[in-house]
């Protein structure tokens, strides 16, 4: 039996704390009124010029030239466009953090549904570290759920009635993107995705002490069941909750490209819980040989990754049609360095670190790739919900952190609360001794 | 001084020709070879042979390969014959590089799993209607057939290897091989 030790209760407390004191300060902060950001905003320009070399010369000049050509009412209307993006942050840093550990939580969990259904022999020994990864899916998919409501029009601008009224592709999807359809549609995911985590925890308990593999049997029928229910709830989801943010751009791959990015963290996850679990003296069980399978697995996601998030790049590149191309425009344009550095963390490092079969089995090596897979997909969430919500006014401050941290502290005393819950190793499971003396 | 003899042990199950050649290993008896209807996993290891180059050749192969994808690209597409497609014109290789990407994907996976599997043919002296090696039929079908090279064959051989599994023994001279 684990024990949840008092460093990782103190740690992942003091995380909740300091997120929410950060978040709550970067919240009251953002409540700027239009003079305030006018302000702001001829401090930003006045900056510009403070150098005094001839490029902020000109940048002067051009700006003369544009307050002379139109009237101050533009000045008026970009300035309650920079307000609302400033407003808009601290709920889109909330959200994406919220959202990233919850892909997570919901990603291990259809990698644990996949070795159910396919009755994979190693893995075995690592069913107690998922089942406690995806504990977490349920408290922190209803937060995601909440946030989305509690932030209504600051993320989702399609909740907001005077949008869609002046906006005819918005009100020709509003059948499915309106509020009750989208709580109820929510409901139902988190629903079948708990109840099949609830059950598949509950038979593989039962199964430790078990004389016949009735539970596992069961256990290996709902594991099928629920991944036919997933991939098509998956699908939806990555719609309205990442989606619709951009509710006139549409990708018809979007569902399978978070997929990857949601698969790709959760076995990095279980490798550093289980590589952590190991360092404390549990978990004896695991070899390098599961280790080294583990991070075959991030390999070959992160290569699955790179190939649906370059799929949907170049059709869309290619075709260059207006409504399509903008998505991208806003990201290459605006957040430049986040997002070709998102894509070198979290294809090129994890191809060329990852590919040599030894450092698979290194636990420090795994440790590093993995960090760095986790930092991009971080910054893979990022890059789908900010372009939309906060513009060109983003960047990784107080509400950022605070967020990550927040949602870092509840997922860790979570997932340690659960790992406490029951024995370490699903002894009952009749593929056990193949895991165990599973080598290669 | 070489070897004057030849036995040949068979087995009929992949787990028992495993710790067969452990036990024949710890009692250092030299294994020449050994013939398997399929790849075994970890026979290499038992059998304490040096890992395999064939990774970086690989990983070499597939850096020429994608060399290869970008100078050919680069002159087809760039130099030679530049076109207007999809009102993309084609005056840069890296303003168009998102076009050339999945042939430059393509000629590394091409380059490196075709060269490997030459490199890999080459290496283990096998080339088209060569006559195979191996010493009895059955190692294609269900066998398994482990060679040692002895200078006399000891009963303690003999015991080692019945004891260890062996469904059948046969000694041969070496000259005669």
């Amino acid at each position: 039996m684990y024990k949840i030790s008092n460093g990782i209760k103190i740690f992942s407390l003091a995380l909740i704390l300091l997120g929410s004191i950060g978040w709550t300060y970067s919240y009251m902060e953002s409540h700027k009124t239009l003079d305030q950001v006018k302000e702001i905003l001829a401090h930003e320009s006045s900056h510009g010029s403070s150098h005094g070399d001839e490029t902020a010369h000109i940048e002067k000049t051009n700006e003369e030239h544009h307050n002379e050509a139109h009237e101050s009412s533009h000045d008026n209307e970009h300035a309650e466009h920079v307000m609302h993006q400033i407003h808009n942050r601290p709920y889109a840093a909330l959200y994406v953090a919220a959202f990233f550990f919850m892909m997570i939580s919901l990603g291990v969990l259809a990698f644990y549904a996949i070795q159910y259904a396919s009755q994979a022999g190693w893995s075995p020994v690592l069913f107690r570290v998922m089942q406690a990864i995806t504990y977490y899916l349920l408290p922190g998919a209803l937060i995601v759920l909440a946030i989305a409501f509690f932030a209504d029009k600051h993320i989702f601008i399609w909740m907001d009635p005077d949008v869609v009224a002046h906006d005819k592709i918005i009100q020709a999807k509003s059948g499915w993107l309106n509020k009750s359809a989208f709580l109820i549609r929510g409901l139902i995911f988190i629903g079948g995705w708990s109840l099949y985590r609830y059950f598949s925890r509950k038979f593989s308990i039962a199964q430790d002490l078990a004389k016949d593999n009735k539970n596992f049997k069961r256990n290996f029928q709902i594991s099928a069941g629920f991944l036919v229910f997933y991939i098509y709830t998956e699908s939806i989801m990555s719609w309205d909750w990442v989606m619709s943010v951009d509710p006139h751009w549409f990708s018809t791959l979007f569902g399978w490209y978070l997929f990857a990015s949601m698969v790709v963290s959760g076995v990095t996850t279980i490798a550093l819980i289980t590589i952590y679990l190991k360092s404390q003296g549990y978990m004896k069980f695991v070899n390098d040989s599961h280790l080294h399978d583990l991070a075959k697995y991030m390999f070959g996601f992160s290569v699955f990754w790179a190939y649906l998030w370059f799929s949907q790049f170049m059709l869309i590149w290619y075709a260059n049609i207006p409504e399509e191309v903008t998505y991208f425009i806003t990201r290459i344009e605006d957040y430049t360095i986040p997002f070709f550095t998102m894509f070198a963390l979290n294809f090129i490092f994890p191809f060329l670190l990852l590919m040599n079969s030894d450092y698979k089995r290194v636990p420090w090596f795994i440790v590093m790739a993995g960090s760095i897979i986790l930092i991009g997909h971080y910054m893979d969430v990022y890059m789908m919900i900010m372009p939309a919500t906060v513009i060109d006014r983003y960047g990784f401050g107080l509400a950022e952190i605070s967020a990550l941290s927040f949602f870092a502290g509840l997922f860790l005393i979570l997932v340690f609360y659960s790992l406490s819950k029951a024995p370490l190793l699903a002894k009952g499971n009749p593929y056990i001794k193949e895991s165990e003396h599973f080598h290669y | 001084m070489s070897a004057s003899k030849i036995v040949r042990a068979f087995y009929n199950d992949d787990d028992v020709l495993l710790s067969a050649v452990k036990t024949i290993r710890d009692n250092n008896y030299h294994i020449e070879e050994v013939y398997t209807p399929f790849p075994v996993h970890g026979l290499d290891k038992a059998l304490g042979l040096e890992p395999t180059r064939i990774a970086i050749a690989s990983f070499l192969y597939g850096c020429l390969g994608i060399t290869v994808a970008v100078l050919m690209m680069n002159y087809i597409m760039i130099v030679d014959w530049p076109q207007n497609i999809g009102g993309k014109p084609s005056f840069s290789y890296i303003e168009n590089m998102p076009a050339f990407v999945p042939i430059m994907f393509e000629l590394t996976v091409f380059f490196a799993a075709h060269l490997m599997v030459i490199t890999f043919y080459l290496r283990s002296r096998m080339w088209p209607f060569k006559t195979a090696e191996n010493p009895d039929p059955r190692t294609t079908d269900d066998h398994f057939l482990v060679e040692i090279t002895v200078d006399d064959v000891t009963g303690k051989l003999k015991k080692i290897l019945k004891d260890s599994g062996a469904v059948e023994i046969n000694i041969v001279d070496s000259k005669e091989h």
